[in-house]
């Protein structure tokens, strides 16, 4: 339908050719804006209503009341992936979690999926790639905030938090409940009544992104109308062996949110690169940040930073390889 | 004289936010000192997991973003 749209728009309005370098540029850019833009609104306000029915006080206070046998990281790695976009909370909720006396690899888990798993990320991914992507995209970051959680947590890494938190830990203050209507009935007239704030929230992250997607989408649909496609295969085709560690550690350090990203490597991979490489590309880019490691430098020291992004590079790492071998495109 | 603090991380929402609550409390007329605190430690007391928070008089009031209406009525209860 929007294709429709967008076909009668550019082709018969404005009377581009469609066999054009500009028509299909121009072409590509409306149907992509106005395809994510409308799953954009939709999954931020469904995300909005999740996370008004779980606050994250009550997550914590689950995580922490409850014996789960080992489903606390999966059950952590699913609450990051519900939490919201903005990743300025991380230390509030790090040292949250620490006083409600969650173990270091749970708070791990959570700690991994919530920047890699978000509405935006999601909707991009669902307006670009499709479904099976989007699924493969979250289901790779709840096994990985859950796998690495486990593993980071048999290497007692409590001793490498800053004093100051480490001091937190031993006094493990009592988590207040108050606030927290207890029913669910309750809770879910709470979420009725937020509807209208919710869905003010979910056009004010499709506002606040809104540049970063037309951006991406711009330099996308340049790329899809100028560049030859099978450009990149010569570099990035998935036979290369350092296709994948090379793309990682290049995305590691940047700091471009999932909009801008996106759509860009949806025509990266249509020019030829491997869905696999730029599978893990997208979750260095989202996942990992210079600027998150410099917010983590308030609570842990240097060396369990490195640790940390160091696994989680590894692990996509070979998650990427391993997309490349398995799956055939 | 009400002592208004805002827990907050120095990223553009958790800003915005800021900015509109001095503004509503100038434009209230409430006499009140208003003081952003983006150092972790300094929240620890009001056990904070989500930012930005709203803290009158060391008691507090919200957490997360919340709209301008709800800042307002937040503001007016205070005089």
């Amino acid at each position: 339908m929007i294709q429709l749209f967008t076909d009668n728009l550019v082709y018969n309005i404005i009377g581009l050719d469609g066999s054009s370098p500009l028509g299909s540029t121009i072409n590509f850019f409306v149907y992509d804006s106005l395809k994510i833009i409308l799953i954009l609104l939709f999954i931020s306000f469904l995300m909005g209503l999740l996370n008004t029915f779980f606050p994250i006080e009550a997550i914590r206070n689950f995580l922490s009341s409850h014996r789960l046998y080992g489903i606390q990281y999966f059950l952590a790695a699913i609450f990051g992936a519900v939490t919201p976009f903005c990743s300025c909370s991380s230390i509030p909720l790090f040292i949250g979690f620490v006083r409600g006396g969650i173990p270091l690899g749970v708070t791990f888990s959570f700690l991994i999926t919530s920047p890699l798993v978000n509405e935006v990320a999601i909707a991009m991914l669902a307006g670009t790639f499709g479904l099976k992507v989007t699924v493969i995209y979250v289901g790779s970051g709840v096994f990985l905030g859950t796998f690495l959680g486990m593993f980071l947590e048999r290497f007692k890494l409590e001793r490498f938090l800053s004093d100051w938190v480490k001091n937190l830990q031993r006094t493990n203050e009592s988590v207040n409940n108050d606030a927290m209507p207890c029913s669910l009935k309750q809770r879910g007239v709470q979420v009725l009544q937020k509807i209208p704030q919710v869905a003010r929230d979910a056009l004010g992250v499709t506002r606040s992104v809104l540049p970063y997607v037309l951006a991406g989408i711009a330099i996308g649909a340049l790329m899809h109308g100028y560049v030859p496609s099978g450009f990149f295969e010569e570099y990035l085709s998935k036979d290369k062996w350092f296709a994948v560690p090379l793309a990682v550690i290049l995305a590691v350090p940047m700091y471009a949110n999932a909009a801008g990203v996106i759509p860009i490597v949806e025509v990266l991979v249509q020019k030829g690169v491997a869905l696999g490489t730029a599978l893990a590309f997208m979750m260095a880019v989202v996942g990992l940040s210079l600027p998150e490691a410099m917010l983590l430098k308030k609570v842990m020291t240097l060396k369990l930073i490195f640790v940390f992004f160091g696994t989680v590079t590894a692990a996509i790492i070979v998650l990427g390889i391993g997309y490349n071998l398995s799956i055939s495109s | 004289m009400k002592n208004i603090k805002i827990l907050m991380s120095q990223c553009g929402c958790n800003i915005a936010f800021a900015e509109s609550v001095e503004k509503i409390v100038k434009e209230s007329g409430l006499d009140a000192s208003v003081s952003r605190i983006d150092d972790v430690v300094q929240m620890l007391p009001y056990n904070v997991m989500t930012l930005p928070a709203l803290v009158i008089d060391e008691r507090l009031v919200s957490t997360g973003k919340i709209s301008e209406d709800k800042i307002k009525e937040l503001i007016k209860g205070e005089i």
